[in-house]
């Protein structure tokens, strides 16, 4: 057993940056998690790894801080919650124009506007279509339990460099703010410049020696063919996600005929329902996306010429759903795909989640 | 004396540095931004900087900056100039990172990050180009369009009834505990290129010496945005301008600094 604590969600996040050899981290305080930075600088993890903390004036300079830093190679990363992604989506959207790879998390709470500091999933397809203006994704994780947020910084980096690209981790003030047991990842060192070139190439604002032509972090370009081609690199990157990256977990799905589809905090709802669901003699399994960008439409194609019916449960008025049922479109079949959902910042109960499955698909 | 001997590097008063691309550039004949390129690639070039040097372009005329300093660059979302700088150099101490912006960019849509990073002394230099228009769209009213100038969204002058004040941005700047360096200048002759340029090559050795933001304004001509030949552009700029922006330096913190007694 590694380090093993009794820790808060956010403030997982926050000693798994460190711990990942991360450069940076710059942000601005929002409920449900502030203690992300708060943890940083009782940290201070200048003095320990190097790594630079900053809170900024916004949000709006937070994510621009994040692009600047960004485009030197470095691994840095910002947190908010749903009203400061919204005023972080134009330098987002920037961020994969400019192909950098940084870690944005967002510990969403329900809206629209200022809505509430209770958790919600209402911010799903601002994150998985983008979000910001232009034809862009990020890398989408959505974590379950305090161990993913402490295991899914690691590899949203490993993502955004391999790609080039913008990771999000996608969880909610829930887990945002519970405490769970947690093993800590070991230490790793951060990159050196030498080491980001080996690794991943010289495409970063390090100061322009004589070796290379110079480096230009843009976004921008006037010429309609070039720009085209771009997007066309953009899109083939995307579309390698989807068939690399897929990831998901699955829970009693070997004999089901009904299957709960859920991520996050509904997820571990859902789970529950599930065991209710089969003490009632019901078929039901869990189907739990990890990786909501790329959407885990494989599995779904799998399973839908197998089972009756899918139920997305979602903290918010249904926008996952929407992605089963392309999925099950594409797979060529026409399964029942239906959606229960609570809004502004409740979490379904177990039982509510049974009562829906039994209202869609088992009452006539 | 034969072309070959005129042209033989004894010989020589001026060359263009390296560092100034060949690339056309898309400046208007008669701006001041291509002056004020000038004045950076050779300072960097001077100062032996490229390898450190990496600079902040703006959303405005000087998008493009990165095509003719030949530099490692970023192009920066409207207005975020000095909050990209600010990651770059926190995270990247030993580089010198500048940013170069407009008046649009720099005192309208990203006066709270200017505000902010020139707050925390940034160790950064901050060139701001003030034109009082907003060139690239199209010549539209700037924060720093100066009273009853005309632009396309003033079309009777501006109006400080209707439009507010012309915002000094670099009187604010120097109030704040951050800045160590804080000028005005201009580069409409000689005289003030060579000034303008003494004052960019403070602001870099600042940087170097991490002082904090050093931020240098230069007052200059958008001789198509305010339709008027480059000569009586800078006439205009001289007659109209300069009383309300008054060139010098507004604060120098090696100069202020009280004499010590030892």
């Amino acid at each position: 057993m590694g380090d093993l604590r009794l820790m808060k969600g956010n403030e997982v996040l926050a000693e798994a940056a460190i711990r990942c050899g991360c450069d940076g981290y710059f942000g601005y305080p929002i409920t449900p998690q502030s203690e992300v930075m708060e943890m940083l600088m009782f940290r201070e993890p200048w003095n320990e790894t190097g790594m630079k903390v900053l809170q900024a004036e916004s949000e709006v300079a937070a994510i621009n801080m994040l692009y600047g830093a960004a485009a030197t190679g470095k691994k840095v990363l910002t947190s908010s919650s749903s009203p400061g992604i919204s005023l972080m989506a134009e330098g987002i959207s920037y961020i994969a124009g400019a192909e950098l790879p940084c870690l944005v998390i967002n510990v969403q709470r329900g809206g629209p506007g200022l809505g509430t500091i209770q958790p919600s999933q209402a911010d799903y397809s601002q994150a998985v279509k983008g979000g910001g203006h232009g034809d862009y994704k990020m890398i989408v994780l959505a974590p379950s339990s305090v161990q993913e947020m402490n295991d899914f910084v690691d590899l949203a980096f490993e993502l955004a460099f391999k790609y080039r690209n913008p990771a999000m981790i996608l969880t909610d003030g829930a887990i945002g703010q519970m405490m769970e047991k947690v093993e800590l990842s070991d230490y790793k060192k951060r990159w050196t410049d030498e080491e980001v070139i080996e690794k991943w190439g010289s495409w970063a604002t390090t100061g322009k020696p004589s070796s290379r032509e110079r480096n230009v972090i843009t976004s921008l370009e006037l010429d309609s063919e070039k720009m085209e081609a771009n997007n066309q690199r953009f899109q083939k990157k995307y579309r390698q996600m989807e068939a690399e990256e897929q990831r998901y977990e699955t829970f009693q799905i070997e004999d089901a005929e009904y299957v709960l589809v859920a991520f996050g905090t509904s997820a571990r709802v859902c789970q529950k329902s599930v065991e209710i669901a089969r003490e009632k003699g019901l078929k039901v399994g869990l189907l739990r996306p990890i990786s909501l960008f790329p959407f885990p439409k494989n599995i779904i194609g799998e399973l839908a010429p197998k089972v009756k019916g899918f139920l997305s449960v979602e903290m918010n008025a249904g926008q996952m759903v929407e992605d089963i049922k392309l999925a099950v479109h594409e797979a060529g079949c026409t399964r029942r795909v239906e959606f229960f959902g609570r809004m502004g910042g409740i979490i379904p109960t177990p039982g509510e989640v049974v009562d829906a499955l039994e209202q869609n698909f088992l009452k006539e | 004396m034969d072309v070959k001997e005129i042209i033989k590097p004894e010989n020589q008063v001026y060359g263009k540095t390296e560092l100034l691309t060949d690339n056309v550039m898309h400046y208007c004949p008669g701006c001041t931004h291509g002056v004020v390129h000038k004045l950076m690639a050779e300072l960097i070039d001077e100062m032996g900087l490229q390898e450190k040097a990496i600079g902040v372009a703006p959303v405005g005329c000087a998008v493009f900056a990165y095509n003719y300093i030949d530099i490692d660059w970023q192009e920066a979302a409207h207005g975020r100039a000095p909050a990209v700088a600010t990651g770059i150099v926190r995270i990247n101490p030993e580089k010198f990172v500048f940013t170069y912006q407009g008046d649009g960019d720099l005192a309208s849509i990203g006066a709270a990050e200017i505000i902010h990073a020139c707050n925390r002394g940034e160790n950064i230099l901050v060139v701001f180009i003030n034109n009082g228009i907003y060139g690239m769209t199209g010549g539209q009213m700037a924060p720093t369009t100066i009273e009853r100038m005309v632009t396309s969204t003033t079309p009777c002058g501006r109006d400080t009834e209707l439009n507010g004040y012309p915002l000094k941005m670099t009187d604010l700047v120097a109030q704040l505990p951050g800045t160590s360096y804080v000028t005005r200048q201009s580069a409409q002759s000689a005289p003030a290129v060579r000034k303008c340029k003494r004052a960019l090559k403070k602001g870099i050795k600042n940087v170097l010496d991490k002082k904090g933001t050093s931020f240098v304004e230069v007052v200059s001509t958008c001789n198509s945005g305010w339709k008027m030949t480059p000569v009586k552009a800078n006439e205009w700029m001289e007659e109209n301008m300069f009383p309300f922006y008054p060139l010098g330096d507004m604060k120098d913190s090696e100069k202020d600094k009280p004499v010590s007694n030892n």
